[in-house]
């Protein structure tokens, strides 16, 4: 695919832009077209917080994501509201610990990834969005711990060297789960 | 690849200006623009320049007015309404002859609006920033590096034509990130023997005014103001073209109207429709020259815009209505989407523009 169209969409507080801005370099540095577009309106403070990221080959036109190949969902709300959306032949990632229903569509790929409760246990409550992440990349097939470690410099201070591999492990665990 | 980071477009502006020379921000917060007042408020202190959150967005424009008087690069920024109440202090700054920088990132109106992105302060910025016979540059960027590139620009060209220029974003333009260089050439700003810096009893007084009693005193300001413009007019328009030359169809947007544009054109294309974009970078001046030479072959022009159709005034005007131009538009904080383009493009391509 030439251009891939992400939507984030959770709670506040959950590192939705976060893991969408670790996305957007990690697009910049292998080289692609990037951008990243928060949600910044009145539904921000109801407690949501979204942002699509868009990687492509090409100059990226519209920043806006409104039909998502790749949503992520960290909450039920989110899930409600954008499954819809997702292109046939999409990718949908449900952190499963929040979102007790099933996915109602047959034309799009499912992972239910019990992200939340997978964090806890580890130990990295925060975390629970790069667990996603991790399961995205290895879905993606774009897994290379080079990249990801390079893209982690950009997004996380070098005074917190230590969150750098706490992140890192966070994306091993999700990618490691089936 | 490597210089390259990811910004948000309001912290491009932000950090552009301190390139540029800034040292002096006076601002009043409002989103959707916040992160430049923040930005400043962060940076400002640690290069020994001043980030004052003023008391009204009247008293900002009026300290930008007072840093200008002295010669030094001074900016403020804001957000629809509140660019609204700056107003009076941008017909100071144009009667005073004044270089100032500003910025409107825009959000839906009129009134207090909403906070979503807009693009219907184009009359605004480029008719009626103000009282009396007065123009200011307006800069329209359409990426985050554009966001920084133009703010370099608009600094130089407040300068060189000591007036105000104005780079009109939106509210996506603003929050959004993508990468941006920030290497800049800096030309250093040129003399300003009009400052008033003082005297040390070496010179004559300089005075900073924009009150002239004698109408035929003001009258010549007035002309000789217009003869600037004059120039600017014929020699600061800037544009992008895009598919234009073949093009039966030409659409004309700036800024985020115009990156969702681009994926019509493209997917029209695709489709076998002949279609082109003219994106003009300056608004006002307004580039002309693109649309006279496209009305020689398009058979129909489209203006797309965050508003309910300000821009489709200066299109017309410019392609001297030898092709219909028709409106495609959303408002109120709503972005168009590329099949509401898509569509109105295969309307214009069947003969429906009239």
């Amino acid at each position: 695919m030439s251009t891939t169209q992400f939507l984030f969409s959770g709670f506040g507080g959950q590192g939705i832009l976060f893991a969408g801005k670790f996305l957007a370099y990690k697009g910049l540095m292998d080289d692609k077209q990037v951008s990243w577009l928060p949600s910044y309106g009145p539904e921000m403070r109801g407690g949501t917080a979204s942002c699509g990221i868009i990687l492509s080959d090409e100059p990226v036109g519209s920043p806006i994501v409104a039909n998502p190949d790749v949503l992520v969902a960290m909450n039920l709300p989110s899930l409600d509201k954008y499954e819809s959306a997702v292109v046939p032949g999409g990718m949908i990632f449900a952190d499963s610990t929040l979102i007790e229903r099933k996915v109602n569509r047959d034309d799009v790929t499912v992972y239910y990834v019990p992200a939340t409760r997978l964090a806890n246990e580890n130990g990295m409550p925060t975390l629970a969005n790069m667990i996603l992440m991790g399961k995205i990349l290895s879905a993606l097939g774009d897994f290379s711990e080079d990249s990801l470690r390079a893209a982690l410099g950009k997004v996380i201070s070098a005074k917190r060297a230590d969150m750098l591999e706490t992140n890192l492990k966070a994306m091993q665990i999700g990618a490691d789960f089936e | 690849m490597a210089d390259k980071v990811l910004m948000k477009g309001n912290e491009a502006i932000a950090e552009a200006a301190i390139l540029a020379g800034c040292r002096h921000y006076f601002g009043y917060p409002i989103t959707p623009q916040t992160e430049i007042a923040a930005y400043m408020a962060k940076k400002m202190p640690k290069i020994g320049g001043c980030f004052l959150q003023a008391e009204s967005e009247i008293a900002a424009i009026n300290m930008v007015y007072g840093v200008s008087s002295t010669g030094k690069r001074v900016m403020t920024s804001s957000s629809s309404p509140g660019i609204a109440l700056k107003s009076e202090g941008l017909s100071y700054l144009a009667g005073a002859d004044l270089p100032a920088f500003i910025v409107n990132v825009q959000r839906g109106g009129p009134g207090l609006g909403g906070i979503q992105p807009s693009q219907s302060d184009y009359f605004q910025a480029t008719r009626a920033g103000g009282h009396g016979d007065f123009r200011m540059i307006v800069l329209a960027p359409a990426s985050v590096q554009e966001m920084a590139d133009l703010t370099v620009k608009g600094f130089a060209l407040a300068d060189k034509y000591r007036m105000t220029a104005m780079v009109l974003a939106d509210g996506t333009m603003g929050q959004m990130m993508e990468p941006v260089s920030l290497d800049f050439d800096i030309e250093p700003a040129p003399e300003k023997p009009w400052a008033t810096t003082g005297t040390k009893l070496e010179r004559e007084h300089n005075i900073v005014n924009s009150l002239f009693l004698a109408p035929e005193e003001l009258e010549k300001f007035n002309f000789d103001r217009y003869e600037r413009y004059k120039y600017i007019e014929e020699n600061e328009a800037m544009y992008e073209e895009y598919l234009v030359d073949d093009a039966d169809i030409v659409i004309a947007a700036f800024g985020i109207a115009a990156r969702v544009s681009r994926s019509a054109v493209n997917e029209a294309r695709k489709q076998g429709i002949k279609v082109g974009m003219i994106r003009p970078i300056t608004l006002w001046p307004f580039p002309k020259a693109p649309f006279e030479k496209a009305a020689e072959h398009a058979k129909a022009f489209i203006s797309v815009e965050l508003s309910m159709g300000q821009m489709i005034e200066d299109v017309q005007l410019a392609t001297k209505c030898k092709a219909p131009v028709t409106l495609c538009n959303r408002a109120g904080g709503m972005i168009p989407s590329p099949e509401q383009v898509l569509e109105a493009i295969k309307n214009a391509a069947n003969g429906g523009a009239k």
